[in-house]
């Protein structure tokens, strides 16, 4: 590419489509995975989703939820319902060996205050199992 | 009532384009860096003093994202670097798709720098690996001192910290040691670098300490 050619703007369709604010975006993702598991016939059963989000995973559940509540209503997946599990942050201490946790994401061992430390839990962001009703009996 | 156990990460489409871009990079020999930060913390004015010191001795390019405008681009254009601009429209964050449709356009041949400068926001683009070798975060003093604490995310993912703005210490609420202390509760192995664009302080160390890691690939991934 030649200095000053520069202007390569992206405003395609897809970009429009694909990026959005961050929950929504995040909401977006998850109804992907559901689109790559579940067959789109049977999406009206889909009753819940259960997601795992990590206490410094930069998410917050309510927006979670709302954005896809927003995204979901109109659509065959507007019976599922997000379930969020709040996993917090764990730390274990290599020089105590203690594991302790706190919600501030402190990369610190909560007992002996030494960063030689390694994160067990709290930035995961998941989708754990997805909640199908069973197909109502022919009458 | 049935459950599908599904287990899988919610970005893992993402994650999978990064890959893909880290493959392209590291084929070409390319390092490259992810400057996050809030928005009007300095990110753009550290890139240009960041290219004047290193565009005589690095091949360097740069890939701009922002909300709106190509003002960002223009800037770095005026110094003579290549520049790709990416207009997210109101999207807050760069995903890896964006990378490798600005890609496209770019000719990698001889790039040794890649700098990506992301859409400002500290939450967001913490989430969303671009193929980067390291993110490196901009935090300016008149931020005040406690935004690691805020916004943890954004300090745990990166490599590097550049405290910009640090001219303004007289004028402004911000203890520098505290904003130190807490970004390195978040991330002890944070490199922390103290710089103002203004009076050029600071900006030299931040460059040879990024150009050794240009060099030294000690980040590949």
């Amino acid at each position: 590419m030649r200095v000053g050619t520069f202007l390569a703007l992206y405003n395609s369709d897809s970009l429009r489509k694909s990026i959005v604010m961050h929950e929504l975006s995040i909401a977006q993702n998850i109804i992907e995975i559901i689109q790559q598991r579940i067959p789109e016939q049977e999406w009206k059963q889909v009753t819940a989703v259960r997601v795992k989000i990590g206490a410094v995973a930069g998410i917050v559940p309510d927006s979670l939820k709302f954005s896809f509540q927003a995204i979901t209503a109109e659509s065959a997946l507007c019976n599922a319902r997000l379930i969020t599990e709040h996993i917090p942050f764990r730390v274990h201490c290599r020089t105590c060996n203690s594991t302790t946790e706190n919600e501030d994401g402190f990369a610190m061992c909560g007992d002996c205050e030494s960063t030689d430390i390694q994160v067990l839990s709290g930035t995961e962001l998941h989708v754990v199992e997805i909640e199908l009703e069973e197909t109502e009996q022919v009458v | 009532m049935s459950i599908i156990t599904v287990e899988r990460k919610v970005l893992e489409k993402n994650d999978e384009l990064a890959a893909r871009n880290r493959e392209v990079f590291r084929s070409h020999g390319i390092f490259v860096v992810n400057m996050v930060s809030s928005p009007g913390s300095g990110k753009t004015s550290i890139l240009e003093r960041t290219l004047e010191y290193l565009k005589d001795s690095l091949r360097v390019t740069v890939i701009e994202g922002d909300v709106q405008t190509d003002l960002d681009a223009q800037r770095v254009a005026a110094l003579g670097v290549p520049v790709v601009q990416i207009i997210t429209n109101g999207g807050c964050h760069l995903e890896a798709h964006l990378i490798q449709d600005a890609l496209g356009t770019i000719d990698l041949k001889g790039v040794q720098l890649l700098i990506i400068e992301n859409v400002g926001n500290l939450v967001c683009p913490a989430n969303y690996d671009l193929g980067e070798n390291m993110k490196i975060v901009v935090a300016s003093t008149t931020e005040g001192d406690d935004k690691p604490l805020k916004y943890p995310g954004m300090f745990r993912n990166a490599s590097a910290l550049i405290i910009n703005k640090i001219d303004l210490l007289p004028y402004v609420n911000c203890h520098l040691e505290e904003l130190k202390s807490n970004a390195l509760r978040i991330n002890p192995t944070l490199h922390v670098f103290e710089a103002s664009c203004t009076t050029k302080q600071g900006i030299a160390e931040w460059c040879i300490w990024l150009k050794e890691q240009v060099t030294s690939k000690k980040y590949e991934v």
